[in-house]
């Protein structure tokens, strides 16, 4: 084998080895790493189980919001169909109000509350999240639908 | 009257950048120099044109002429002059005119620097022009900034608040000044497979717009990471959201493609692969600035919200990345060269950098695209967020970071790696050292921190070592400084992130003013919140005492800022640094008669950018090193070829 041909030979292995080292650390990052997002109505249809971090999205329903000691925070995200309580320890964003749509990151502890570690609102009054505005419509047509 | 001023320059740096296109390319034959002078005109004429262009429209923002649409939707009179300046870049069409302002610029340090052979110059021009052709294209059809508003609104809409911060105005042309700088060694790459010329002097050519690029991208990054640190309010520094991989993968394959090039430059080794990072690297830098301005990733659905603009960016990227790639699947197999190298060698080592610098762009990209992917193909929405890049991303910088020490201390086509070893023991004892110490005295008790200190620390000191060997270091050239620097910082920045993510103390309590709450060793006591005024919003500002060993050491002010005009709020986080580590405050929600208070103290916290601006030094260095002695190193060079 000339000096060219090994060199290339190197460069293929070092190259595979890699690849195929890094899809077998993508593969299975991916497999259990993705945040998925749920609408209120999605949970109570696909059974997700207590403890699985995911993202929710929905209105801050009216009148829900309650305030307890040391910054925790408790309201109720609905998409109009179903609703689902939330309870936070932390930072409200600065638009976050009643009838607003947020995002909140979190799991569902054993009593079907969401314990949400983040709750984001986009800084805008017009701005909705694209998830929440797809959750709504879905719920919507629902309703249209009259099923 | 401005709009049309631009308007009109803009038309005719198009039509000039395809006079550029068309001479450039064909002054690569041997025999064309008249349309290689035509091409040198026209990338000069190009310059003047989106100059004026660019120029016209900082006017219109700086007299808030609001007949002009993109200054109705994006400024506004009350607003400081300094972002009436910076909100020329702050939308989609100013943006897009800023990148092929910086473009122009490049093609115009092209012209002047002469670097490579006239042919390998006109050739690069051409790609040059062929870019700048679509982008002004791109910017005349579907994104121009001059369109007029009739009637003419009495006030502006006012620029996004988060933007307005001295941090973020300079973020974005950096940004730029980085990504197009790789376009010319993309053009360069392009050059050298059209014109067929199979020595490195390609390479060599594009060398400084790599470094320029590279450093710039460096800036870049650490700029807008160090903004996201004091503007969230979330203590982090990095959130692995898909804008800020948009800027990464560039900088990953641009950090490969500068130490691949050296190879290429100094041995012939990898030549094909040199000129194949030079396409990935511009090709990453125009999907990530696509992936952020045409809003495909705050919603798949603003893509097709604008239909032309959507299907025009994906015909301009496939046919500059797809063209570029068939250029290299036909031109590469026919260069000639390349030399062998032994196992052990700085050649190898560098091969080892490039593979696994690759190997993270991969997975970055991967985790970037992938749920963009799944919603366009199955609607089901996720994210991807730190706990993939945790264990995708950092295995293989932990390795890669482990191994940067011996490269510099490995010879050309042929390396002693016990040599390297010997000479490197010191730095392997520190680093023991400081992984025991950790282990003994700071808690909680942590191996992954504990190894990822030392790892910071084998870097740093090995970096010291290395210098050290060259010689005396008041003799040395700039340029021998370059690597050093670099993985210097590479090293400060490892301490500075393993301090901020591992070592970090986090406390949110509902303070009402006089009420505590302790943090690490000190006691913050709130003290009053105050309305105050700025000149376009109002703030509420917080007064906390610091207090440790039961006297107020520091006050500190952390502050919320409503913008009337655009509708929106920011934080603005109060930040007591000793250089070493951060008390870090923000003010939250109000509720009832309390406030939201959440505090972090981040030990080694500003090492991460410290260690930014060092591999900035590390990439300036290397560029003074090339302007100096460009003369006598090409000379030998040439008689080494």
């Amino acid at each position: 084998m000339n000096p060219r041909k090994r060199r290339r030979l190197y460069f293929a292995a070092a190259l595979l080895a890699a690849g195929a080292g890094g899809a077998v650390l993508v593969l299975g990052a991916l497999k259990d790493n993705v945040l998925y997002f749920y609408s209120p109505s999605d949970i109570t249809a696909k059974h997700v189980s207590p403890g699985v971090a995911f993202r929710i999205g929905g209105l801050v329903e009216k009148g829900s919001v309650s305030h307890g000691a040391h910054a925790n925070v408790r309201f109720v995200v609905t998409d109009g169909r179903a609703a689902v309580p939330v309870e936070f320890h932390g930072v409200l964003p600065d638009l976050f109000r009643e009838g607003q749509g947020i995002v909140a990151m979190g799991a569902l502890n054993g009593t079907g509350t969401f314990d949400a570690t983040e709750v984001l609102a986009k800084h805008d009054e017009k701005y909705m999240p694209p998830e929440v505005v797809d959750a709504l419509k879905r719920s919507g047509r629902w309703k249209e639908g009259g099923t | 009257m401005t709009g049309e001023i631009g308007q009109l320059a803009l038309a005719l740096a198009f039509a000039l950048s395809v006079v550029m296109a068309i001479a450039g390319l064909a002054g690569a034959r041997e025999t064309a120099s008249p349309s290689r002078a035509i091409a040198s005109s026209a990338a000069i004429g190009m310059f003047v044109f989106v100059a004026l262009a660019f120029g016209a429209l900082t006017y219109a923002f700086v007299t808030s002429d609001f007949s002009v649409l993109n200054v109705a939707q994006n400024s506004h009179t009350a607003k400081p002059m300094i972002y009436k300046i910076t909100g020329v870049w702050g939308s989609h069409e100013g943006s897009m005119l800023l990148w092929v302002f910086v473009l122009a610029i490049y093609s115009l340090f092209i012209v002047f620097a002469q670097r490579g052979s006239a042919r390998l110059t006109s050739a690069a021009l051409g790609v040059q022009g062929l870019l700048a052709c679509a982008f002004l294209l791109f910017i005349l059809f579907t994104s121009n900034p001059f369109l007029r508003l009739d009637p003419m609104p009495f006030e502006g809409a006012g620029l996004n608040p988060l933007l307005q911060d001295p941090g973020l105005a300079m973020h974005p042309p950096m940004l730029y000044i980085g990504y197009v700088g790789l376009s010319a060694a993309f053009s360069y790459a392009a050059a050298a497979l059209i014109t067929g010329e199979s020595n490195a002097a390609w390479a060599r050519a594009a060398r400084p717009f790599m470094l320029l690029a590279w450093i710039a991208l460096t800036l870049g990054i650490t700029l807008g990471s160090w903004w996201a640190y004091y503007v969230l309010g979330w203590g982090g520094f990095w959130f692995w959201d898909p804008v800020e991989n948009a800027a990464l993968m560039p900088w990953l394959i641009a950090t490969a493609l500068l130490h691949s090039a050296l190879a290429t430059e100094r041995t012939g080794a990898f030549r094909s692969w040199t000129l194949l990072l030079a396409i990935l690297g511009f090709s990453l830098s125009l999907i990530g600035t696509f992936l952020v301005r045409s809003g495909v990733l705050s919603s798949v659905h603003a893509f097709a919200s604008d239909p032309t603009r959507g299907v025009y960016i994906l015909a301009m990227l496939v046919a500059a990345i797809g063209g570029a790639l068939a250029l290299f699947a036909w031109r590469a197999p026919q260069l000639q060269g390349g030399t062998a190298f032994e196992p052990v060698s700085k050649e190898s080592a560098l091969l080892l950098n490039n593979v696994l610098l690759s190997a993270a762009a991969a997975t970055v990209f991967i985790g970037t695209l992938y749920p963009l992917l799944l919603d366009a193909m199955t609607g089901q929405k996720i994210s991807v967020g730190p706990p993939y890049f945790a264990i995708t991303f950092a295995p293989i910088f932990v390795v890669l970071i482990a191994l940067v020490p011996f490269g510099p201390r490995l010879g050309w086509r042929n390396g002693d790696w016990r040599a390297a070893l010997r000479v490197l023991a010191p730095a392997f004892g520190i680093a023991l050292v400081a992984v025991l110490a950790v282990l003994a005295f700071v808690t909680p008790r942590s191996l992954v921190a504990a190894m990822a200190f030392g790892l910071g620390l084998w870097t740093i000191s090995a970096a010291g070592i290395d210098l050290a060997k060259r010689g005396d270091i008041r003799a040395l050239p700039i340029g021998a400084f370059a690597s050093a620097l670099a993985h210097l910082g590479l090293g400060i920045t490892l301490l500075g992130i393993t301090g901020t993510t591992l070592w970090r103390s986090e406390a949110l309590d509902l303070l009402k003013p006089g009420q505590t709450m302790p943090i690490a060793g000190y006691t913050l006591r709130l003290e009053g919140v105050q309305l105050l005024h700025g000149p376009n919003y109002l703030a509420e500002r917080a007064t906390v005492s610091v207090i440790a060993n039961n006297r107020i050491i520091a006050t500190m002010a952390p502050e919320k800022r409503a913008f009337p005009v655009e509708g929106q709020a920011t934080a603005v986080t109060a930040i007591r640094t000793t250089g070493f580590s951060d008390l870090y405050l923000a003010l939250g929600d109000q509720r009832g008669s309390g406030w939201v208070i959440r505090a972090y103290v981040s030990p080694l916290a500003p090492f991460i950018w410290f260690g930014g601006a060092f591999m900035a030094l590390g990439g300036i260095a290397s560029f003074w090193g090339r302007l100096r002695p460009r003369r006598v190193s090409e000379a030998k060079l040439a008689a080494a070829e």
